[in-house]
């Protein structure tokens, strides 16, 4: 079984980087770019059969490793 | 006294540490490989400054996982000084001993020079020797160094009085220019509750030495020497 998880900034914390593709795009003449957050995806193989069983699990890693939960949110997508 | 300096792979201030450490407290410290799961028992932790395990994931991420930093939780909830600079003040906060998060510099550089810091407070053990609301000089290099706390930590730490350096200019006034990571609140170093772990994102060790253009770093490892010795 795949996990997918996306790793993002909180919404209010400040995302430099983020801000200067935003820039970068409008040097590029592509206006109309309201916003720009950039994340991170981490992609998991794992044993596990069990959709939930496995949803907890990843929870469990993105809580004590994946993402730091001070600054940053996180999104499990399961593919089974 | 015996002291102890963590060494993870990528460390690369680990050998400074060990000097300044050897000039203060006398003895040869105790380089501890990240792999070891204990010990000695020690007066005195450095968790030096450098790219620990590449900075994979976030700076002192991986680090804040391996076997010696549950070492050194416990010893640090025990009482014993630790010193957290650079990396090693990342790695102290991924490892919950002190609470924010080093982010990515404002500016997108890694920023490399001297910049001045105030001195919040100097009762704790880390700053008697410097005065109170003076600033002194200490170099910085880093590329995630930016302090982010959320509005309640931000205000616990303010409360508790657990702020431990703001960068400021060379008379001491805070300011966006004299900020140079974009850091929340000008802060550059904090406490934890018990006041005996400092994390900080300059580097004190590198300027006890004239030779070497400064040494406003070293009333830090007096100060600690007087502290521990009473």
């Amino acid at each position: 079984m795949k996990a997918k998880v996306h790793v993002m900034l909180k919404n209010g914390v400040l995302d430099p980087q983020g801000k200067a593709v935003e820039n970068a795009l409008g040097s590029l003449g592509f206006d109309g770019v309201q916003d720009v957050r950039q994340g991170k995806v981490i992609e998991l193989t794992l044993n596990e059969t069990d959709i939930e069983t496995a949803r907890t699990n990843v929870a469990q890693m993105c809580e004590k490793l994946l993402a730091n939960t001070v600054i940053e949110n996180y999104a499990i997508e399961i593919e089974g | 006294m015996k002291t102890a300096v963590i060494v993870f792979p990528g460390s690369n201030c680990d050998r400074d540490a060990q000097v300044a450490l050897k000039a203060s407290f006398g003895g040869e410290p105790v380089m501890v490989w990240h792999g070891d799961a204990d010990m000695p028992a020690v007066d005195m932790i450095v968790v030096p400054g450098g790219f620990s395990y590449g900075d994979y994931l976030r700076s002192g991420a991986m680090a804040a996982t391996s076997p010696i930093m549950r070492e050194v939780v416990k010893r640090a909830n025990a009482g014993v000084p630790v010193l957290g600079i650079c990396n090693g003040f990342q790695i102290l906060t991924e490892s919950g001993l002190l609470p924010g998060a080093l982010m990515r510099n404002a500016g997108l550089k890694f920023v490399c020079r001297d910049v001045h810091l105030r001195i919040e407070r100097n009762d704790t053990m880390f700053t008697s020797r410097y005065t109170q609301n003076t600033a002194i000089r200490i170099p910085i290099a880093h590329h995630d160094g930016n302090y982010f706390a959320d509005a309640d930590t931000l205000a616990m730490l303010k409360g508790e009085n657990r702020i431990a350096f703001r960068y400021c200019d060379g008379n001491g006034n805070l300011s966006d220019d004299a900020n140079p990571n974009g850091s929340i609140d000008h802060i550059a170093g904090i406490y934890n509750e018990k006041l005996n772990v400092l994390g900080m994102m300059p580097h004190p060790e590198r300027l006890m030495d004239p030779a070497l253009g400064g040494t406003d770093g070293t009333a830090l490892f007096e100060g600690l020497v007087e502290a521990l010795a009473a």
